[in-house]
């Protein structure tokens, strides 16, 4: 008999950095003072009308184009009607069936290793509701910041395709990725610009060959990809057990709501259908049915960048690296861009990765910043580069020097030239280092001669130091054998 | 004084130096102060009338004169002017001043009116009597023992009172139509999207716009013509700019074509009405137009699409008033809970009419009835619009009854909502179908009561419809 598996479908809410909210000319931002980014339209007062911002429809295209989705020639907004402090006008408007995007898919890869489309239902638009705060102040109030209602979001929902919780959190990732690309959402989820809420149930094989299907969970706004993954495996395992106990199927009506505890990891009860609101959605009548033209698809599709998946194989294609170099570059956009312009001044392009995604990358990390925020160009990286592989440095020197540079901004020649350190390759001038260490390390060299090739590193070591580090190594360990035959 | 001045009479007489503006301006004052207390026609008065007024004199004395310097204009207030209450006619916002103002407003303004007051109405624009305000009811100028139509019923009394030459009114079912037959005089509801949105609390949205109430035709085109345009702050603002606007003295009547809807004048219709209307249709005839009998069976559903329609749209427009960022607050008890506070807050700031319409409203929504009441209706209004749109292939204009009663008595119907909504018969299918359509004085029942006949007609036909009104009042007697 198989063992039990999760049918998982996810719904992703991304803000995008759009200059103004949805439907108010409000800024959009993250923060702030609280209330300090709001107006009549986004707060809900009588007689405000919504008007689109065009961006927020630029960058659903752009989306919809980036995932292989259908880009609808009609679309529409609808009221989706609750009431909590959060929401000013009581309401909030959103995409009911008419969405803007529909179909599309991104792809994966499965527990196996082999290649798995998600398919996705459809991408919609909607604006954001402020946020309840409630301060530890003693006055036991609630209070509201409305700076967050009314921006934009989209909301990306999957078909129920994953079958893991690794297929989940791959998923997400590559969904961030995607969206960093095409540059509309920062997708911080600290930040809550990238929200995801997961639908999971469990399929259970029964003795007689059949299987049941049991009762949806949704969870609401997880707040980290551990935390999905976290969600799903707490979810596949209760869930399990909660059927061996009641027997109960999913009837279709039968779907719960559970949060995430972050603390103890675990998803807790919300409340069952019967308890949720009827949203009584109907179609917003301040917003005319909005007609997208083939002219504005078009225009969208200039703006799509070249995407995750192409990119990584055109880096490994076009500049000989391993597909792991590949991968790891363009998994960020910003860093494989990096990569790129360092290429345009040298053709050294597997040192280059190799040099970005070791010595750039650690400092990146242990500064915890990103490489926009890196001071040093890609052309000084590049020509550091250089410097190392035609010889002119050591290894040695270039990890100094590369010091040097991130210190002063000044260019790998220039500080090499200050510091007279190129490489010491004339032989004359090595050969009487040499020989000077050679009769000052008598010992060393009656070792070398024994059979203690640690002599020969010691004998190096005393080149180096005596030639400041500038001795190259490789005609170093020649000249050093030859004089010791 | 008379005060029963047209914007073109009150122009004249300023220009000759008989009046100023000042003058004017205190005789109206007067005027309200000793007979506003008994009609109720205004919630709040502009006490900087009188500055305004002088301001208007100097820029008359220096030639700065804009488009309508001067011109008084009243405003239903559901209307947003700063500095002035915007109350709705409701408890909810008996103290609440926006922070911007209407589009229109925006627009008369600058070409120099003076708003002298915010106009009593139904609450929230809910009512066809002026009875469900919560600053009392209003009196129909013409006889104090009757209603003066609504909802706005405080514009078109102050109107008929004489307080101001005109008003700004707000029609979502008939609410600018009703009151002025009720009131003999002229009330202009134009094509949905001329006017903008932007400012006027949201009762309909999809059948509310901003309509006029005067004297005569010249005055709603004057009005208009100042404010229509596409404004960028209301989605469903238009950019047409209807023909004829200004040039009425080539209307004609000769040869027009006017379809009179049999559904109208049916035998559910007061007998009174029917004969004022017929005598006028033989009037027109014998100036030239051409009257036929035209019958429009999907009529009959109007009022039950309304019904749905408008409070669905209703019960989400009022959501925003929960007693958490402005207007009435019931927060008595210090512990309160947010949902106790919104359901206390909306329990003493609805009244019983606005509540009735925002459980059907929530109820036509609701999952399981959405696709019986909601969606039914919708397709049903689509084929009303296009009932309408192919009998102006054959018609220019359309004459119905305002309405198909006489005005009430003060108090009759408030009990009996359903009795209410089906008068409204004539005038919905004009806003679900977006057209303009005028009601003009037709003439008056044995009682002394005003008759008004409502001329419809093709969207954006505005100017061709105010010249044919104009032209009626002057030359059809
Ligand atoms: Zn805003």
């Amino acid at each position: 008999m198989n063992k039990p598996y999760p049918i998982i479908g996810l719904e992703v809410h991304v803000q995008l950095k759009t200059k103004t909210k949805a439907f108010c000319r409000c800024e959009n931002k993250y923060g702030g003072i609280p209330n300090s980014r709001v107006c009549p339209v986004c707060m809900g007062m009588p007689g405000m009308l919504p008007v689109l911002n065009e961006s927020v429809l630029n960058d659903a295209i752009v989306a919809g184009l980036a995932f292989g989705s259908q880009i609808a020639s009609i679309t529409k907004f609808d009221r989706k009607n609750y009431s909590y402090p959060d929401l000013p006008k009581g309401y909030q408007i959103s995409q009911y069936d008419k969405p803007i995007c529909s179909g599309g898919f991104i792809e994966i890869e499965d527990d196996n290793g082999t290649l798995k489309h998600i398919n996705i239902t459809r991408i919609h638009i909607e604006e954001d509701a402020g946020k309840l705060i409630h301060l530890e102040d003693g006055t036991n109030n609630s209070y509201v910041d409305y700076n967050r209602c009314g921006a934009p979001l989209l909301e990306t929902v999957s078909e129920p395709d994953i079958r893991s919780s690794d297929e989940a959190v791959k998923y997400l990732k590559s969904l961030k990725e995607i969206f960093e690309y095409i540059e509309i959402s920062d997708c911080n989820m600290e930040e809550g610009s990238l929200r995801c809420d997961a639908n999971i149930s469990m399929m259970i094989p029964l003795s007689d060959g059949t299987e049941i299907n049991t009762p949806i969970s949704e969870v609401k706004n997880i707040n980290s990809f551990s935390n999905v993954k976290k969600a799903i495996e707490y979810e596949i395992i209760r869930q399990v057990e909660e059927y061996h106990k009641t027997k109960e199927v999913n009837n279709g009506k039968n779907k719960i709501t559970r949060g995430f505890d972050d603390s103890k990891g675990i998803t807790v009860f919300q409340r069952s259908k019967e308890g949720e609101s009827d949203y009584r959605y109907f179609p917003e009548p301040d917003l005319p049915h909005l007609e997208i033209t083939e002219e504005l698809i078009n225009k969208s599709k200039l703006r799509l960048p070249e995407l995750p998946q192409n990119k990584r194989n055109r880096l490994e294609n076009q500049y000989g690296i391993t597909q792991y170099d590949a991968t790891t570059l363009s998994a960020d956009k910003k860093l494989s861009d990096y990569f790129e312009k360092c290429c345009k001044y040298t053709t050294n392009y597997k040192k280059v990765a190799n040099f970005i995604l070791t010595d750039i990358c650690s400092i990146l990390n242990t500064e915890n910043i990103s490489i926009i925020d890196f001071s040093v160009s890609a052309e000084d990286i590049a020509q550091l580069v250089n410097l190392l592989s035609d010889g002119t440095i050591s290894s040695w020197i270039a990890k100094s020097v590369f010091e040097k540079m991130r210190l002063t901004n000044k260019n790998p020649l220039s500080i090499v030239e200050e510091e007279s350190l190129l490489q010491l390759n004339n032989d004359d001038e090595l050969d009487t280092i040499v020989i000077k260490v050679l009769s000052e390390n008598q010992k060393s060299v009656e070792d070398y001669k024994n059979g203690k090739d640690n002599a020969l590193k010691y004998l190096m070591g005393q080149v180096m130091k005596q030639s400041k580090g500038k001795a190259n190594p490789v005609k170093t360990t020649e000249m050093l054998i030859e004089r010791l035959k | 004084m008379n005060t029963f001045l047209s914007y073109k009479e009150l122009t004249n007489s300023i220009k000759q130096k008989k009046i100023s503006f000042k003058e004017y301006y205190e005789t109206l004052q007067q005027k309200i102060i000793s007979n506003d207390k008994e009609i109720n026609s205004f919630i709040t008065v502009n006490e900087k009338v009188l500055d305004q007024a002088s301001e208007a004199d100097i820029r008359i004395a220096n030639g700065t004169n804009r488009l309508l310097e001067g011109m008084p204009l009243a405003v239903k207030d559901n209307i947003a002017v700063y500095d002035m209450k915007l109350t709705c006619g409701s408890k909810m916002l008996e103290n609440f001043t926006p922070p911007y103002q209407a589009t229109v407003i925006d627009r008369l303004q600058n070409a120099g009116i003076i708003f002298t007051g915010k106009t009593n109405m139904d609450e929230f624009a809910m009512g066809s009597t002026t009875e469900t305000s919560h600053f009392g009811v209003t009196k129909n100028p013409v006889n104090h023992n009757f209603v003066p139509g609504g909802s706005s019923g405080g514009s078109a009394a102050a109107v008929a009172a004489g307080f101001s030459p005109a008003a700004l009114g707000s029609d979502t079912g008939g609410s600018v139509r009703q009151p002025a037959s009720f009131c003999g005089i002229v009330g202009y509801k134009p094509t949905y999207g001329l006017l903008s949105r932007y400012g006027l609390t949201a009762f309909g949205s999809s059948l509310d716009q901003i309509g006029t109430l005067s004297l005569n035709c010249e005055d709603a085109a004057l009005l208009t013509a100042s404010m229509l345009g596409l404004d960028s702050k209301d989605s469903t603002s238009s950019s047409i700019v209807p023909e004829n606007f200004y040039n009425f003295q080539s209307i004609t009547i000769k040869g027009k074509k006017f379809g009179i809807i049999a559904e109208t004048m049916s035998e559910h219709t007061d007998p009174q009405v029917k004969s004022i209307i017929n005598a006028k249709i033989k009037e027109i005839e014998k100036h030239g137009g051409i009257a036929e009998v035209v019958s429009i069976p999907e009529l009959e559903y109007g009022v039950s699409i309304y019904y749905i329609i408008a409070p669905a749209e209703a019960s989400s427009n009022l959501s925003r008033f929960d007693g958490i960022r402005y207007g009435l607050q019931n927060n008595t008890d210090k512990n309160i809970d947010v949902k106790t506070l919104v359901t206390k807050t909306r329990t003493e700031g609805f009244g019983s009419e606005v509540k009735r319409r925002i459980i059907t409203g929530n109820f036509v929504l609701s999952s399981g009835y959405y696709d019986a009441y909601y969606k039914k209706a919708q397709k049903a209004r689509i084929l009303l619009s296009d009932k309408f749109k192919s009998l102006f292939n054959t018609y220019d204009f359309l004459i119905t009854p305002t309405s198909p009663v006489l005005p009430f008595k003060l108090g009759e119907n408030i009990d009996d909502p359903l009795k209410l909504y089906t008068a409204d018969l004539c005038t919905i299918p004009v806003n679900l179908s977006g057209l303009p359509a005028i009601s003009i004085p037709a003439g008056v029942s044995k009682e002394g009561l005003p008759v008004g006949m409502q001329i419809i007609a093709p969207s954006f036909k505005d100017g061709k419809l105010l010249g044919i009104g104009e032209y009626i009042l002057r030359e059809v007697k």
